[in-house]
């Protein structure tokens, strides 16, 4: 990371800042959606979540691939905090999504198309996260999960397709979510844009400090080796 | 035997080091096996003589430095380096399932050797496999096993040898056959690292010894047949040496 | 890389393993999901792509796990990685016998389902092939793949399902939805959407197997 310092000051006051922006937008703010009622104030937080879903995912790849060729343990870092956070935000926003959903659509699950990637990418996520526990030793943990992540970002566009064409045979029952950010009060979508940046702040945050930590352990762990 | 002063080393380790996370298998090793030559590798349990091995025989990618095999780099040049090595360890790697004339011809047909056929059946008449040669590997004692495997070693007529405890399990017989063999291809040109608790058969064939001490290289100097106690002597001081 | 195959192949009729594996399971499994429908109900022929799909899903997945658990015996994995052959090669060799494997256990078990589920016999065999087979590559691609890999791991026979479905999702939904639909009389054209993603995984995962391989299997 360039400038430790500098980025170290600013990130956690903006971080602090827009949040409390997005939240004051979400809850105090924005007007009730006409049809959805309060509940709506959700949808915000689950959109938010979604871009911090997709773009650690992203990251797994793109770190799994640098780490089977250079083999430097940064990658191998990086895709690890990417994936755990990746997790995080999967399920937060597979939870707020269900919350969203039962007072709407009365149902807690549907097969939507997103919906259903999105689940199969959470269990990548945890197969990753779990490939890494359980292999014999822990550097070889790092290029089988290696392996994985680059297969799974790989297959992206594969399971993309295969879930959509799967939904489009039958008649969408529920109206797909994307509608949904037609948004007609520009009120609403400036909320949606803040809340989203404030959380994909979070995620960087927490990314940074993560990574930090795995080297800090890194540097424990080798002062240990030495001393024994 | 005369070997050509530009003939490349059998074995060439240059500041090879491998660590699996935080442990170190091998810190800094550089040696040298020259072509034709025999080497003993000596070390306590655990100090990477097997790591060391690996490395060698490209089943394992070091850390750091590198690995050439008859003047081919192990990284770059993976399949050819192989091509001039065997490695004989306490597994067989034969298929149980299948016959040891199976098990042969499989491996000449893996390293594309065009007379295999009569290879195979040149080794089993000079190993006295005949009678066990049809029978499923499974079948076979430990003995008759890495009699076996020893066929599968010759097969492709290697520049260097790499054996690992070859001589665990084995009966006195199977062991007088073992060296016997290992002595005639040693006079044909082969090099030989073997790493094995059994000084006194090591002796035999080895007049250099290697000692890795924790992973670094202890020790690299010439052993005669009557070394075995001062060898002993040796390990057991290294061992103190790497524990203070 | 054709010894490796023959090799395998030689195994395998020697010793019938895998095969009796993937015959057995993927017979236990059809009985299995058979109880879930009532045998009367229109339901069952609808299920019934799916029923034929989930057999094949896990029975393979079973029973991949043995074609490589057999390298361990005698540690011959390293004597195939000693030789002066391409890990990749190794990996195609290994997915091409799993596949043919599946193949022949689906020889008897397609027979079998359309026993069950009271199909037509040869218009459903002929129909369904093209899917089967190409779902079968795909599937034999990531399964030799990700069983190298769960080889490496504590938890050998939980992570390889574990780590193959998730992936192999498009392989499934694909298949389902094909099998289902020519069943019902489409024509090969009408599928082509499905049979084309069937190719492009089986592409990818073939290629992907080819490269990592070597990674896997090294330390």
């Amino acid at each position: 990371m360039r400038s430790p310092d500098l980025t170290d000051r600013i990130l956690p006051p903006a971080v602090i800042a827009i949040m409390l922006a997005a939240l004051y937008l979400v809850f105090v703010r924005v007007p009730t959606d006409a049809f959805q009622g309060p509940v709506q104030r959700i949808f915000y937080v689950h959109m938010a979540m979604w871009l911090s879903t997709f773009t650690a995912f992203a990251i797994v790849g793109v770190a799994s691939l640098l780490y089977l060729v250079k083999r430097t343990p940064h990658w191998d870092h990086l895709g690890r905090a990417a994936a755990e956070l990746g997790l995080l935000f999967c399920t937060l926003g597979l939870a707020t999504g269900s919350i969203w959903a039962k007072p709407i659509w009365n149902t807690w699950w549907t097969w939507d198309p997103r919906l259903t990637l999105t689940l199969i990418l959470w269990m990548i996520y945890a197969a990753y996260l779990l490939l890494r526990s359980l292999a014999n030793e822990p550097q070889q943990g790092a290029t089988l999960a290696a392996i994985l992540g680059v297969s799974g970002v790989v297959d992206l566009y594969l399971i993309n397709r295969a879930v959509y064409w799967w939904r489009s045979i039958h008649p969408a029952v529920i109206v797909d979510r994307q509608g949904g950010t037609g948004l007609a009060d520009p009120l609403m979508r400036a909320t949606l844009i803040v809340t989203m940046l404030a959380f994909f702040l979070v995620f960087l945050w927490l990314l940074r400090l993560r990574l930090r930590a795995a080297r800090l352990q890194d540097a424990v762990d080798d002062l240990r080796a030495e001393l024994a | 035997m005369p070997t050509t002063a530009r003939a490349p080393a059998a074995l060439e380790l240059q500041q090879v080091s491998k660590r699996y996370g935080r442990v170190v298998a091998l810190d800094d090793v550089s040696c040298a096996v020259a072509a034709g030559e025999a080497v003993l590798l000596l070390g306590a349990n655990g100090a990477g003589k097997t790591t060391l091995l690996r490395c060698a025989a490209t089943l394992l990618r070091p850390s750091r430095g590198t690995v050439r095999i008859g003047g081919l780099d192990a990284a770059t040049h993976g399949a050819a380096a192989r091509r001039r090595l065997a490695v004989l360890g306490h597994e067989s790697f034969l298929y149980p399932d299948l016959s040891a004339v199976e098990n042969l011809t499989f491996y000449a047909r893996l390293y594309r050797l065009r007379d295999g056929a009569a290879r195979v059946a040149t080794l089993i008449d000079r190993l006295g496999l005949q009678g066990w040669a049809h029978r499923p590997v499974r079948a076979l004692s430990r003995g008759l096993q890495q009699r076996c495997a020893l066929a599968r070693v010759l097969l492709h007529e290697p520049a260097l040898l790499l054996l690992d405890e070859p001589f665990t399990g084995l009966d006195v017989t199977a062991r007088e056959q073992l060296c016997t063999v290992l002595g005639e291809v040693h006079r044909r040109g082969a090099a030989i690292v073997m790493s094995t608790h059994e000084l006194a058969i090591g002796l035999t064939l080895c007049r250099r010894a290697i000692m890795l001490v924790g992973g670094r290289l202890g020790w690299d100097g010439s052993v005669a047949p009557g070394d075995a106690a001062a060898l002993e002597d040796r390990l057991r001081g290294g061992r103190a040496q790497a524990v203070a | 890389m054709l010894a490796i195959l023959l090799k395998d192949l030689r195994i395998e009729l020697r010793t019938k393993e895998t095969l009796a594996a993937l015959l057995l399971l993927g017979l236990l499994i059809l009985v299995v999901l058979s109880f879930a429908f009532d045998p009367m109900s229109p339901l069952r022929e609808a299920a019934a792509p799916g029923v034929l799909w989930v057999a094949v899903v896990f029975a393979g997945t079973l029973g991949m796990n043995r074609s490589l658990l057999r390298e361990r015996d005698n540690d011959c994995l390293q004597g195939l990685l000693l030789a002066p052959v391409d890990r990749g090669a190794i990996f195609l060799a290994k997915a091409l016998a799993n596949f043919l494997f599946m193949a022949a256990a689906q020889v008897v078990l397609v027979p079998l389902f359309v026993f069950f589920f009271n199909l037509p016999l040869v218009t459903t065999v002929t129909r369904l092939a093209p899917v089967v087979l190409l779902g079968l590559l795909g599937f034999a691609a990531v399964g030799t793949m990700f069983a190298a890999v769960s080889l490496r791991t504590r938890a050998r026979e939980v992570m390889l399902p574990l780590l193959m479905l998730p992936l192999a999702a498009p392989l499934i939904i694909a298949g389902i939805q094909a099998s289902t639909a020519l069943l019902a009389g489409a024509p090969l054209a009408a599928v082509a959407h499905w049979l084309n993603l069937l190719a492009a995984f089986d592409a990818v995962f073939l290629v992907v197997g080819w490269l990592a391989f070597e990674y896997v299997v090294e330390e």
